[in-house]
């Protein structure tokens, strides 16, 4: 091909994209649907997330009644708990944890002042733990064993002093220190986290429905008349959506994550971008494919949900797959959203350049072409 | 409403769907499919997290310091690293998610009787789902136990008395956790019977979300406006015969948590059953919802799917229990059905409830479905707008 023929090529591209993108716009509700997912959800999705325990409903059984047992009911509080109610049978409390009306159950039995007041006896107070929400369990036992010790210290030291032992205890104390997310505002990696997730389903869901439609409606005909190639129009469909989602990113990006949640980005803007772009175009290949082996939408859509549910699934609960079975960790790596978390985290909170994170990257890439070539051929099968 | 002609329309449904085969076998599938994925891929838990260590001390008792984090569940153990900027080129590229540094004088002074500082840094740049705040409690815990021997030992030492006594002395109150209804901490058969909540809440309505729209795009849509059919006997129709498909897939759903993964179910089956299908009602009913409310397939297809995701994802309790969400998010959990399903699937299957414990939420998850076929059937109209 001379040059010439390669700015035709060019210019047939850039019509193409041009057509895609104002069928995309026309669609008004679509439209206003996506300026939504890429601003306003990520506020009200960001705001209202927690990961931590807060208000944990707690029921108290008291069989003591004594200060010392009132000064532990007291440090229950928030906010990681919120005692809401007390009750004189312990049999209540089991059945307001199955009830779902409480998730703790703290019983203090009725030598509890008595133990406590002799020089060297334990006093043990049962806490029940509704697990079946689990998350919040592990850090209800965690931070009420906080406040039991807490208190239990404070007695430890009464005892000793009363034995004459006045020097404290060796202690081993640990300070913590959150790197790259100083104050551990989970709001700002959550908020990229929402972003991320709706960029996943729109990058293959938007390309894929568009390119069956053109099935559906017939209108493929006409682009497979047209003197264009079976890879310009291929390319110009992820052009396409490498555009919309570079805006929606730009949107949530300097509307939302930045003023709003102060998300750094460390490892500055234009890599940020760039990544961005590499990922969408490996979604979109994948959106291509599954849109060749879809006859109708409604199929193109439940494979859609099929490939894309288990990628945000496995790859954004990860734990590091260093832990998991050979096969489970190669499967992972199979998926680009994998490698784009590591590299979006790192360039946001971590400060990465391109120095570290290109393996990654190219990780993105490689997986994206194998998209690609294998929606091109089908594309071209599918011609003949 | 005319039962036969409900009957009718329903017929014809099916027969749509039964004709398409690819999206027949993708119905059932694909519930099937992501019920192993996720069964088989959850690990929400926080384990094997690479952990490097810097030890300034090098003497036996940092060694059995760091011996702690290296043999716990929760860290994986990379090694020493020689200095801090080391470490923290591991935890710049997370190769490592946690760096301790151990101070030069930890074995003098904990034998002096002295408070020392260890230094945990931890990653905080994680996804929110692997919670940075559960590797602090993980690092507290592990400190708290070292801290507690080490106080024994002392006080044994210092009082002449046995370490037993001792350990009663220095903690007078002992913690005595007990976790319900599912004692071994969030293993597969735990999670199994939450996925049914999970995976119905995106297939079903992905399921009905092009059943109207469909008909718009081709213009078959005509076909019902200019017939005898009413609108009531249309949303039936079209409701029928997903709601059948779910109730398959629900109860393959159900066999699979229960034998496959071995859940345990100590419940009654018959609100049970009651609630999945109000449930089943729910979700489908919200997919033709969306579909009425949308004139092209593919934007039927990126709300319903994004909507499904958003829903199951953040507002169902799944990942995040509803009780810990504030504000909007709050609000926005009690104003989908998934919660109240959750409690419906947790109080049968791990908690042993029936219909005295769970009339409330299953009375909840009637009136969603009722509250959306009638929103859809206000909407539905049979003269298109202008």
């Amino acid at each position: 091909m001379d040059g010439s023929g390669l700015r035709m090529a060019a210019r047939q591209l850039v019509v193409l994209i041009r057509k895609e993108l104002r069928q995309l716009v026309r669609d008004r509700v679509l439209l206003g649907f996506t300026v939504y997912i890429f601003s306003l959800h990520i506020v009200i999705t960001t705001f209202g997330a927690s990961d931590d325990l807060r208000r944990a409903a707690t029921v108290v059984h008291d069989d003591d009644r004594s200060a010392a047992s009132r000064e532990l009911v007291q440090r229950l509080r928030a906010p990681y708990f919120t005692v809401t109610g007390e009750v004189s049978d312990p049999r209540d409390g089991a059945r307001a944890l199955d009830e779902g009306s409480a998730s703790v159950f703290v019983d203090i039995p009725e030598d509890f002042s008595e133990r406590l007041g002799r020089p060297d006896q334990q006093a043990s107070v049962q806490l029940l733990i509704d697990t079946s929400k689990v998350s919040l369990g592990y850090l209800a036992a965690a931070y009420a064993g906080r406040i039991a010790d807490g208190l239990g210290s404070e007695i430890a030291r009464a005892r000793l002093a009363r034995a004459g032992i006045v020097e404290p205890p060796p202690r081993i104390q640990s300070r913590e220190r959150t790197w790259y997310n100083f104050t551990l505002d989970l709001r700002a990696s959550f908020s990229l986290q929402t972003l991320i997730m709706m960029m996943s389903i729109a990058c293959v869901m938007l390309p894929a429905t568009a390119a069956v439609r053109e099935k559906e409606r017939g209108t493929i005909e006409q682009l497979l008349v047209a003197p264009v190639s079976p890879l310009q129009i291929m390319l110009s469909k992820v052009a396409a959506m490498v555009m919309v989602t570079l805006a929606g990113t730009a949107l949530a990006v300097y509307g939302v994550l930045e003023p709003i949640f102060g998300v750094p980005m460390r490892g500055g803007a234009p890599l940020f971008f760039l990544m961005v772009a590499l990922y969408a175009s490996a979604l979109a290949g994948l959106g291509l494919v599954l849109a060749t082996l879809a006859r109708s939408s409604g199929q193109v859509g439940l494979l859609v949900i099929l490939t894309v549910l288990p990628m945000l699934f496995l790859s954004g609960t990860s734990t590091p797959i260093e832990g998991m079975p050979q096969g489970e960790q190669i499967a992972i790596q199979m998926l680009p959203l994998y490698h784009f978390i590591h590299i979006s985290y790192g360039i946001a909170f971590r400060g990465e350049g391109i120095g570290t994170l290109w393996p990654s990257a190219l990780a993105v890439a490689g997986i994206g072409s194998v998209f690609f070539a294998l929606g091109l051929w089908r594309f071209r099968r599918q011609l003949r | 409403m005319n039962a036969a002609r409900v009957v009718a329309l329903a017929r014809k449904e099916w027969r749509e769907i039964v004709r398409d085969r690819i999206f027949l076998s993708l119905a059932f599938l694909l519930p099937v499919l992501l019920m192993f994925v996720f069964g088989y891929g959850i690990s929400m838990d926080v384990e094997n997290v690479p952990l490097v260590v810097v030890d300034h001390d090098r003497t036996p008792s940092s060694r059995a310091y760091a011996d702690r984090f290296a043999h716990g569940e929760h860290f994986d153990f990379r090694g020493l690293a020689e200095t801090e900027r080391q470490g923290e080129a591991l935890l710049s590229q997370a190769s490592v998610e946690v760096m301790l540094v151990i101070g030069p004088h930890f074995e003098r002074d904990l034998l002096s009787g002295r408070e020392v500082d260890v230094q945990s840094f931890i990653d905080g740049s994680f996804p929110a789902t692997r919670v940075p705040r559960a590797l602090e409690t993980y690092v507290e815990a592990i400190d708290a136990a070292a801290t507690a021997e080490i106080q024994s030992a002392w006080l044994a030492r210092r009082a002449g008395v046995g370490l037993d006594e001792a350990t009663a002395v220095l903690h007078p109150i002992k913690l005595d956790v007990r976790y319900l209804y599912n004692s071994e901490l969030r293993s597969i058969w735990s999670v199994a019977p939450t996925l049914m909540m999970f995976v119905l809440v995106f297939v079903m309505p992905m399921l009905m979300a092009l059943g109207v729209v469909r008909e718009k795009e081709t213009g078959a849509i005509y076909n019902v406006y200019a017939s005898t059919v009413t609108r009531g006997e249309f949303l039936a129709g079209k409701l029928a015969p997903t709601v059948a498909i779910g109730a398959v897939n629900a109860t393959l759903l159900w066999l699979i948590a229960v034998f496959y993964f071995g859940a345990p179910f100590k419940g009654s089956l018959a609100c049970f059953a009651v609630g999945t299908l109000l449930y089943l009602i729910c979700t489908t009913s919200l997919g033709l919802l969306l579909s009425l409310l949308v004139s092209t397939q593919q934007t039927a297809l990126m709300i319903t799917s994004i909507s499904a995701t958003i829903i199951g994802f953040q507002y169902s309790g799944f990942f995040n229990p509803v009780q810990s969400l504030t504000g909007s998010s709050w609000v926005l959990a009690h104003a989908f059905p998934p919660m109240y399903y959750l409690d419906v699937v947790e109080g049968a299957f791990l908690k042993g409830m029936g219909f005295g414990g769970l009339w409330k939420d299953e009375l909840i998850l009637a009136a969603f479905g009722v509250g959306y076929i009638a929103v859809s059937y206000a909407l539905f109209r049979k003269r298109s707008r202008a």
